[in-house]
């Protein structure tokens, strides 16, 4: 039985920590906000970028004049995976829900007898996959310090994925982050970057015979690296969304959480408290009776 | 005069969206002015400075880093790597881009064909670099 003393240390600690969390989900909520409009901004370029592609890739077709990158290069024996989670904890179960996905991936391949390589964006998925693939890990992208994701950072990791694919450092190249649903919602998914998956969505016809300027085929090497970073930036900011999102929530459960321990404690403490109260006015009565 | 709808994005926002009259585009080919009715025309651009003139006259300009457009008899989109209203162009930006590109070009290991890339790359940047000057 703890004493009244323990009890009152502890509601205090329990209050100071539900502070902390409440501070913290705030916090979550408003860069929640800034990253939902980041992402919103973010989406006609992607958009755009994706209507061009589809378009230009139907005029070249898929003759031998495809660049690699669309095409691949016809093997799928080495798998990059580019594992992009939170730079923070803290955030529910999204970090993990991540690398989770990304583990059982691997697995797979791995008993396939594919070669695996993992790059890992952020430190949280990383900590996680270093204890079971270490010698997979061949980078990992640091963003800690950014404050605010922009096109850049994507466009590094970008120009990363396809300068391996270049030296021949792998076949295949997949993606993984977290889809932002909803605030509450986000759900691990996959990306294939390389060989691009040609755009399924019905494009609308415009009915217009394009002129290329230089020649569709041009472009279209020039476009695809383009859209290996629109792709890996989109991740990013999804990413950002839906951490904050988790975080949010995260932080919502604890304080509630620790509310509802605030009033059991003070429940108990009041209780011992009487108890306590009654025991003295006992030994005061009996004591004035046996006089 | 005729106008259509303009619209330039970069990867982190729509910067513009308005009816203009008559737009000129740095393409890798040569600047070329799209105007309204323009055939349906697909173009990557190189870095330089894209003129805007609305539909009321007004001129505004635009620092663009590479990117592509997509033109339409009824309207041009301009996908830009990055884009900056010019008058407020950092120029330090473009000088550190200039450095960057070098760095990239003193490193052996490429290919031919990426050193001329870059090559063409910075002769570009330092021409738009000498055209901010004279702003």
């Amino acid at each position: 039985m703890p004493s009244l003393k323990d009890l009152k240390n502890r509601i205090a600690s329990v209050k100071a920590t539900q502070k902390i969390t409440k501070a913290m989900k705030m916090v979550a909520a408003a860069k929640l906000r800034r990253a939902q409009e980041a992402a919103e901004a973010a989406r006609p370029y992607s958009q755009r970028m994706s209507a061009v592609l589809s378009n230009i890739a139907q005029a070249v077709g898929s003759d031998d004049s495809a660049p690699r990158l669309m095409t691949g290069n016809g093997r799928d024996q080495t798998h990059l995976l580019v594992v992009c989670t939170a730079e923070r904890g803290l955030c529910g179960g999204f970090n993990s829900q991540i690398a989770r996905f990304a583990r059982d991936h691997v697995r797979k391949l791995l008993a396939e007898g594919k070669t695996v390589k993992i790059i890992c964006v952020g430190k949280k998925g990383f900590d996680i996959l270093r204890r079971e693939f270490a010698s997979l890990i061949i980078e990992r992208v640091d963003l800690r310090e950014v404050k605010k994701i922009g096109f850049e950072n994507a466009d590094q990791i970008g120009k990363k994925i396809i300068g391996l694919f270049e030296k021949d450092e792998f076949d295949v190249c997949t993606l993984f982050y977290s889809e932002f649903k909803s605030v509450i919602s986000q759900v691990p998914t996959t990306l294939q970057l390389i060989p691009a998956a040609a755009p399924v969505e019905a494009v609308a016809d415009t009915g217009a015979i394009y002129e290329y300027e230089p020649d569709a085929g041009e472009i279209l090497s020039d476009l695809i690296p383009r859209n290996i970073s629109v792709q890996v930036f989109r991740a990013l900011l999804e990413n950002v969304a839906g951490e904050m999102g988790a975080k949010m929530s995260a932080m919502d459960n604890a304080t509630r959480n620790a509310g509802e321990m605030i009033n059991k404690l003070t429940l108990s403490y009041n209780r011992q408290r009487q108890a306590q109260i009654t025991k003295e006015l006992i030994e005061i009565i009996s004591g004035a009776e046996a006089l | 005069m005729a106008d259509f709808n303009f619209e330039l994005v970069s990867p982190e926002r729509l910067l513009l969206s308005e009816r203009v009259s008559e737009v000129v585009i740095p393409a890798t080919e040569g600047e070329m002015t799209v105007m309204a009715n323009h055939a349906p025309t697909m173009t990557t651009i190189k870095p330089g400075v894209v003129t805007v003139k609305a539909a009321d006259g007004k001129v505004s300009r635009y620092v663009v880093f590479g990117g592509f457009a997509d033109i339409l008899p009824t309207g041009c989109t301009l996908l830009a790597e990055s884009a900056v209203p010019a008058e407020e162009v950092d120029r330090t930006l473009i000088e550190k881009r200039i450095e960057a590109a070098k760095l990239e070009l003193d490193d052996i290991a490429h290919s031919d064909e990426q050193r001329t890339r870059v090559e063409t790359f910075l002769t570009e940047l330092t021409q738009l670099n000498g055209i901010l000057v004279a702003f």
